[in-house]
C-alpha cells in the first residue's frame, strides 16, 4: 500500500463511524459488525504501511503526506498533513490492533445494551481521532486529534448517561482536559510565534535555535497538555472517575491508548524537551511523583476497575519519567507504552470478562475463588499480571527493567522511587488476583460466575500471548531501538550496578512486594471493607485529590459565579436602569411605551429623523 | 438606470415582506411560504454574488448614487471581505430561522405573517449596514435595524417581551445618539476640507488631528460596544434573547450584534487608525472582562436561553479582542469568528427553541433525562454546544484559535487569561448539557417527541458548514484575506516576524 493512501488509516473508521451515527435505527442490526470491519480494515493497512517499511533504509522510513492546505494566516501556514514514521506506525499498529480485539470483544460484552450500535459508533470515532492524533505532522493538527479522543471518550465515559455519576463524570474528564489543553494551545501559539509555524518538520529544524526560556515554557505547556490527557499528577482527578464508562472503553481508552497519548506529545516533541534541562526534569518529576501515586491509590481500591486505573495511572507515570530522560529513555519509554497496552487491556477486558459473570458487581470484596468458573479469564489475567509484575519473560519485565535502569543511571533518587514503585506494584496486583480469582467464594448465592461466551476469551487469549510475547521487540537483537533510532535518538546511559544485578534487585524488590500482599490477602477477606488505618483511608479517597480541587478549585469557583450572577443582575443592570431613570423618568417612560407603543415609536422614529436631518442643518448654518 | 447587485439583494426581501403582508390573513401558510421562497431566492443571489467576488474582486458590486447633496450623503454600496462574509451569514441565516420558527408566531399578539415579513425587513436591512460605504447611509440602516428588531422581540415572545424590546430599543438609541455626534462631527470636518461627503474614500483621506480623531471614534466605538454587546453594556441582550422567539434571538445574537463588530473593524479602525491604537489597551481589557465574565456568568444561569445569551457575549469578547490585537491572524479570526459564531448560536438557540416548545419552560432544572426520550434532539444539541465551545475539528476552533494567537503575539498576558476561557466554555455547555440531557428522566420529559423532519431540516445546513468550515476553511479565509491586509495597511501595524525563521528547505 502506497504512503500516499495514509488517509485511509483515519477515514475508515470516520466514515463507519458517520454511518452508524446517522443511520439510525437501519443500522442496529449489522452496526456492531460494520464498526469492527471497520477497525480491522484500519489494522490491515496499517500493517501493509508497516511491512513495506520495513524494505526502506532508515532515512527513507519517515514520509509525510500533504491532504490539502488548512489555512494561511499572516505568516503562519498549517496544512493538513500526515506524518507516517517508524514512531507513528508503532502507534498505528497498536490503536488498531488493541482496538480492533476491543471491538470484537464488545460484541459480546454489550450485547444485551439496546444502543450497542451507538456504542460501536463512538468507538470508530475514538479509533478515528485517535489515529489523526498520532497521524497528524502539525501540532494544531495533533490538537483535533486530541479533542478528538476527548470528545469520544466524553461519550463512552457518559455512555450509561441515564446515570447521574456516569454524567458527571464524563463532564469531569472533558473539563480537566480542557485545562491541559490551556497548555497545548499555548505551545502552538508560542510556535507561531517563534517558527511562524506548528510543523512538525519546523519546530524541530528551529528548535535549536530556541532560548532556553522559550524552550523551557514550550516544554512545560506542552507537559501541561500531557498531564491532562494521561492523568498525570496534578491533573489526574478524572481518570478513576473516567472508570464510570462500560470496561471495554477503560481498556481501549483509559488503559492501551489515549491516556499514553500525553507520552507520545512528549517524545515527539524532543526537540524542544532537549532544549531545556528544566522543562525535561519536570517531566521526570512528574512522571516519578505519578508512578508512585498511582500505586498507592491502587493499593487501597476495592474496586477492581479503579485498582487497575490507579496501576495506569502509575505506569504511565513510568513512561513519562523515561520521555524525561531523554535519548536514554524516549525508546523505553514507547516500548512501555506498547506492551503496557497489551497487559493492561487484557486485565480490564480480563475485569470486564469477571464483572459479565458477576452481574457487574465491580468490589473484589465480592468475589474470591474465580479460578474455578471462570479458567480462561483466569489463566489470561494471570500473563497479564505477570507481565505488569515484570517476571521474566513477560513483555513488562523487559520494558520495565530498562526503564529503572535508565532512571537510576540519571539519578539514583528517582532510581530509588522507580524500584519503590515496583514493589507497590507487585502488591497491589497481587491483591487484586488473591481477592478475585484466589482464596474462597464470597459472592451472594444468587450470582451465578459464569465464564464468557468465546467472542470475549479469544481476545483475551491474543492478549495474553502479546503479555506473554511482546517482550520480543527488544530481546530480538534489539529491535525497537533500531527502529525509533532516526525519530527520536538512542544514547546507551549506563546505570551505576551492572545490569544483571540491577535486575536481580528489582524482582527481589518485587518479592517483597508479592510477598506482604500474600501474607496480607491470604486469608478470609470481609464482604464488608474494614475502617482502615490513616493511611489506606488516603489512598481510598485518591490522596486527597478530589477534596483538594473542590476545596481549591470548585467551591470558590461556585462562590465566584453565583456573585457574579447576583451582580449582574442587581448590580450592572441596576446600575444602568437606575441611571437611565435618573436621567429621564425611565420607567415612567418604560410604561408609556408598553401601552399603545406601536404609535409612539412610529412617532419617536420620525423625530429621531428630524432631528437627524435638524443637527446636520444647524452644524451646517454655523 | 440599471439596479445593481447589492441593491437587488437589499430589494429583495423588502418585497418580500409586502409580498408576505399581502397574502391575506387567513392564508397563513401560504404567506410563510412567500416569505421562504423569497429568502432563499435572496440566498441563491448571495452566493451568485460571493461566487463573483470571489473571482473577479469587489469593483463589479460598488454602486454610488448621491442621495442628499447638501450633506454629502451618498446611496453607496460595496463589498469587501468582511462585508460579503456577513452578507452570506445574513442571507444564509434567514430562511434556516424561517423554516425553524414556522409555528413560532401562530397564536401571538399579530398574524404571523407579519413575523415573517419582519424578518424580511430585517434581512434587508442587514444587508444594506453591511454593504454600506458611506458613513451617512450606514448610520441611518443602522438605526433602522432597530425597528424590525423592536417588532420581533415585541411582539412575538415571552411574557416580558414588552419590557425588553423598550430596554433593548433604548440602549440602542443611546448608542446610536453617540454615533450620530461623531456623523456629525465627520460631517464638519469634511465639510471644513472642501466639499462634504460621507464616502468611506473620501473620509480616509481627511487630516484629523489626535484629539478630535480620539472624540469621534469614541462616540462611534461605544455605539458598537453597545450592540455588540461588551460588558458593562450588556445587560439588555439576556433579556431580549430570554424573552424572545428562538428565531428572534438567532438574528439578533447570529446577525444583528455582528454589525458592533463589523462597525469596530470598518469604522474605528478604518476611519480612525491611530484613535484606535491609543485606545487598544483599555479596549483589550474590557473584551479580556468580557471574556470571562460572560463565561462565568453563564456558567450561574438558571435558564437555558439566558445561559446562551451569556455564552455570546463572552464569544463577542474573543471577537473584539481579535480586532484590537491588530495583527492578521487576530482580524482574520475575529472575522471568521463573527461567521462562525453566527452558525453555532443560531443551532444552539434553535436546538434550545425546539426543546423549550415542547416541555413550555426554559428553566434547566425543568429538564433532565432528554437523551433517553429524544435522542436526536440531545444529539443536536451536544452538537451545537460542543462547536459553540470551540472543540478542535469543527469550524468554530480555528477563529477562536486564531483570536488568540493574534492577541499572544503582541499582548501574552491578555492572551494567556483570555485562554482559561476555553475550560469555563467546557464548563458552561457541558454542565447545561448534563443538566437537561442525562441522568434519569425527569417528570414532564417522558413524553417528549423527538425532532421532526422539518425541525432537522433548519438544523442540518448549520452541522454541514460547521463541520466543512472546520476541516476546509480556506475559502473564506481566503475571502476574508485582502480586506485585513487593507485594514493592517491603514492602521499602519504589521506581524511580527517569526522570532527563529524557518526556511522552507527546512519545512
Amino acid at each position: 500500500m502506497s504512503h500516499e493512501l495514509t488517509w485511509l488509516l483515519v477515514a475508515i473508521p470516520a466514515v463507519s463511524a458517520a454511518i452508524l451515527l446517522l443511520g439510525g435505527k437501519a443500522t442496529n442490526k449489522w452496526g456492531h459488525l460494520l464498526g469492527t470491519a471497520a477497525s480491522l480494515a484500519s489494522f490491515v493497512c496499517g500493517v501493509l504501511l508497516f511491512v513495506q517499511m520495513q524494505g526502506l533504509h532508515d532515512e527513507e522510513r519517515s514520509e509525510t503526506v500533504r491532504l490539502f492546505e488548512w489555512f494561511t494566516v499572516g505568516n503562519v501556514k498549517v496544512d493538513f498533513t500526515l506524518l507516517i514514521d517508524p514512531l507513528s506506525i508503532l502507534f498505528v499498529l497498536l490503536i488498531t490492533g488493541v482496538g480492533s480485539l476491543i471491538h470484537i470483544y464488545s460484541i459480546g460484552y454489550m450485547e444485551h445494551d439496546v444502543r450497542r450500535r451507538r456504542f460501536f459508533a463512538y468507538l470508530n470515532l475514538f479509533v478515528a481521532a485517535m489515529l489523526l492524533l498520532v497521524l497528524a505532522a502539525d501540532y494544531l493538527l495533533v490538537f483535533v486529534g486530541w479533542e478528538g479522543v476527548g470528545l469520544a471518550s466524553y461519550l463512552l465515559i457518559g455512555f450509561w448517561q441515564h446515570k447521574t455519576s456516569a454524567a458527571v463524570a464524563a463532564k469531569k474528564a472533558f473539563v480537566v482536559n480542557r485545562v491541559g489543553d490551556i497548555g497545548l494551545s499555548l505551545a502552538v501559539m508560542s510556535m507561531w510565534g517563534l517558527f511562524g509555524s506548528s510543523a512538525f518538520a519546523s519546530v524541530n529544524a528551529g528548535a535549536e535555535g530556541m532560548s532556553s526560556t522559550w524552550a523551557t515554557l514550550v516544554g512545560l505547556m506542552l507537559l501541561l497538555a500531557a498531564c491532562g490527557k494521561s492523568a498525570q499528577v496534578p491533573l489526574q482527578s478524572w481518570l478513576l472517575d473516567a472508570m464510570e464508562g462500560p470496561t471495554p472503553v477503560s481498556a481501549l481508552i483509559h488503559a492501551a491508548t489515549m491516556v499514553t497519548a500525553g507520552v507520545y506529545l512528549v517524545v515527539r516533541s524532543h526537540a524542544i524537551f532537549e532544549m531545556s534541562e528544566t522543562a525535561s526534569t519536570a517531566v521526570v518529576i512528574v512522571g516519578t511523583v505519578t508512578a508512585l501515586a498511582g500505586a498507592i491509590i491502587g493499593t487501597a481500591k476495592d474496586d477492581i476497575k479503579k485498582a487497575l486505573a490507579g496501576s495506569t495511572m502509575s505506569q504511565i507515570g513510568y513512561m513519562m519519567l523515561a520521555a524525561g530522560l531523554g535519548p536514554a529513555g524516549y525508546v523505553f519509554a514507547i516500548f512501555h507504552l506498547i506492551t503496557h497496552g497489551f497487559f493492561k487491556a487484557n486485565m480490564f477486558l480480563g475485569a470486564g470478562s469477571v464483572m459479565h459473570g458477576m452481574n457487574d458487581d465491580v468490589n473484589m470484596r465480592h468475589y474470591g475463588a474465580l479460578r474455578i468458573p471462570m479458567k480462561i479469564t483466569f489463566v489470561t489475567f494471570a500473563f497479564g499480571y505477570l507481565a505488569i509484575l515484570g517476571i521474566p519473560p513477560f513483555a513488562g519485565f523487559f520494558s520495565k527493567d530498562k526503564i529503572i535502569e535508565a532512571a537510576f543511571a540519571h539519578n539514583p533518587v528517582i532510581g530509588l522511587c522507580a524500584l519503590l514503585g515496583a514493589g507497590i506494584t507487585a502488591f497491589y496486583m497481587t491483591r487484586v488476583m488473591l481477592m478475585t480469582f484466589m482464596g474462597k467464594k464470597r459472592w451472594a448465592d444468587d450470582v451465578h460466575p459464569h465464564e464468557s461466551p468465546k467472542v470475549m476469551t479469544i481476545p483475551l487469549i491474543i492478549l495474553a500471548a502479546l503479555s506473554l510475547g511482546g517482550g520480543a521487540l527488544y530481546f530480538a537483537g534489539h529491535w525497537i531501538e533500531h527502529w525509533l533510532e532516526p525519530v527520536v535518538g538512542v544514547e546507551e546511559e549506563h546505570p551505576p550496578l551492572p545490569a544483571i544485578a540491577m535486575t536481580a534487585i528489582t524482582l527481589a524488590v518485587v518479592a517483597v512486594g508479592i510477598v506482604i500482599a500474600v501474607a496480607k490477602y491470604r486469608r478470609d477477606i470481609p464482604r464488608e471493607a474494614p475502617a482502615g488505618s490513616p493511611l489506606t483511608v488516603l489512598a481510598r479517597r485518591d490522596l486527597f485529590g478530589d477534596a483538594l480541587n473542590e476545596a481549591v478549585l470548585m467551591r470558590p469557583g461556585q462562590y465566584l459565579t453565583r456573585t457574579l450572577v447576583w451582580l449582574d443582575n442587581r448590580g450592572v443592570d441596576g446600575l444602568v436602569n437606575g441611571l437611565a431613570a435618573l436621567f429621564g423618568g425611565l420607567s415612567g417612560r418604560l410604561r408609556r411605551f408598553q401601552t399603545g407603543f406601536v404609535r409612539s415609536y412610529a412617532l419617536s422614529m420620525v423625530f429621531g429623523a428630524a432631528f437627524v436631518v435638524v443637527a446636520l442643518l444647524a452644524v451646517r448654518l454655523s | 438606470m440599471k439596479i445593481g447587485w447589492l441593491t437587488l439583494l437589499l430589494l429583495l426581501p423588502l418585497v418580500g415582506a409586502l409580498g408576505t403582508m399581502a397574502v391575506p390573513k387567513a392564508k397563513a401558510l401560504l404567506s410563510k411560504q412567500v416569505a421562504l421562497g423569497f429568502s432563499l431566492v435572496t440566498l441563491v443571489l448571495t452566493a451568485i454574488v460571493a461566487v463573483g467576488y470571489h473571482q473577479n474582486g469587489a469593483e463589479k458590486y460598488n454602486e454610488t448614487h448621491t442621495w442628499i447633496k447638501a450633506f454629502g450623503a451618498n446611496y453607496a454600496l460595496g463589498l469587501d471581505g468582511v462585508g460579503i462574509i456577513l452578507v452570506v451569514l445574513t442571507a444564509l441565516l434567514t430562511p434556516i430561522v424561517i423554516i425553524a420558527s414556522w409555528n413560532d408566531a401562530d397564536g401571538g399578539r399579530w398574524s404571523s405573517k407579519s413575523f415573517f415579513a419582519w424578518i424580511l425587513v430585517l434581512e434587508a436591512l442587514s444587508i444594506g449596514v453591511f454593504s454600506a460605504t458611506d458613513v451617512f447611509l450606514f448610520y441611518v440602516l443602522f438605526e433602522a435595524t432597530l425597528i424590525p428588531m423592536y417588532f420581533l422581540i415585541g411582539g412575538f415572545g415571552g411574557p416580558q417581551r414588552s419590557y425588553a424590546a423598550v430596554k433593548f430599543l433604548l440602549y440602542s438609541l443611546l448608542g446610536g445618539l453617540l454615533m450620530l455626534a461623531s456623523v456629525v462631527g465627520l460631517y464638519v470636518l469634511s465639510a471644513r476640507a472642501g466639499d462634504p461627503s460621507y464616502l468611506l474614500t473620501d473620509l480616509i483621506k481627511l487630516d484629523i488631528s489626535q484629539n478630535t480623531e480620539r472624540w469621534l471614534f469614541l462616540g462611534f466605538f461605544f455605539a458598537f460596544a453597545v450592540k455588540a454587546p461588551m460588558v458593562p453594556f450588556h445587560t439588555w441582550l439576556p433579556d431580549a434573547a430570554g424573552e424572545a422567539t428562538p428565531g428572534t434571538s438567532v438574528l439578533l445574537v447570529g446577525i444583528l450584534d455582528k454589525i458592533g463588530t463589523f462597525g469596530m473593524i470598518r469604522f474605528c479602525l478604518g476611519l480612525f487608525p491611530e484613535a484606535s491604537k491609543w485606545a487598544t489597551p483599555v479596549v483589550l481589557v474590557l473584551a479580556l472582562i468580557s471574556v470571562l465574565y460572560g463565561a462565568l456568568v453563564a456558567i450561574g444561569q438558571t435558564d437555558i436561553k439566558r445561559l446562551i445569551a451569556y455564552t455570546s457575549i463572552s464569544h463577542f469578547g474573543f471577537i473584539v479582542m481579535g480586532i484590537f490585537a491588530l495583527t492578521s491572524q487576530g482580524l482574520t479570526g475575529s472575522t471568521l469568528y463573527m461567521f462562525n459564531h453566527g452558525l453555532s448560536t443560531a443551532a444552539l438557540f434553535l436546538v434550545a427553541g425546539y426543546l423549550i416548545s415542547r416541555r413550555g419552560s426554559a428553566r434547566i432544572a425543568d429538564y433532565g433525562g432528554v437523551e433517553k426520550v429524544a435522542p436526536v434532539l440531545a444529539g443536536t444539541f451536544l452538537f451545537a454546544g460542543l462547536s459553540s465551545l470551540a472543540l478542535p475539528g469543527l469550524s468554530p476552533f480555528i477563529s477562536e484559535f486564531m483570536v488568540i494567537a493574534g492577541t499572544f503575539s503582541n499582548h501574552k498576558v491578555i492572551a494567556v487569561i483570555a485562554v482559561f476561557g476555553i475550560v469555563l466554555a467546557a464548563l458552561y455547555i457541558l454542565l447545561m448539557y448534563q443538566r437537561t440531557m442525562t441522568g434519569p428522566v425527569r417528570e414532564g420529559i417522558e413524553k417528549l417527541k423527538d425532532l421532526n423532519k422539518r425541525e432537522i431540516l433548519a438544523i442540518v445546513p448549520l452541522v454541514v458548514l460547521i463541520i466543512g468550515l472546520g476541516i476546509f476553511p480556506k475559502p473564506i479565509v481566503d475571502i476574508i484575506k485582502p480586506a485585513v491586509e487593507s485594514t493592517m495597511q491603514r492602521v499602519g501595524v504589521t506581524d511580527k516576524a517569526p522570532e527563529i525563521p524557518v526556511t522552507e528547505g527546512q519545512k
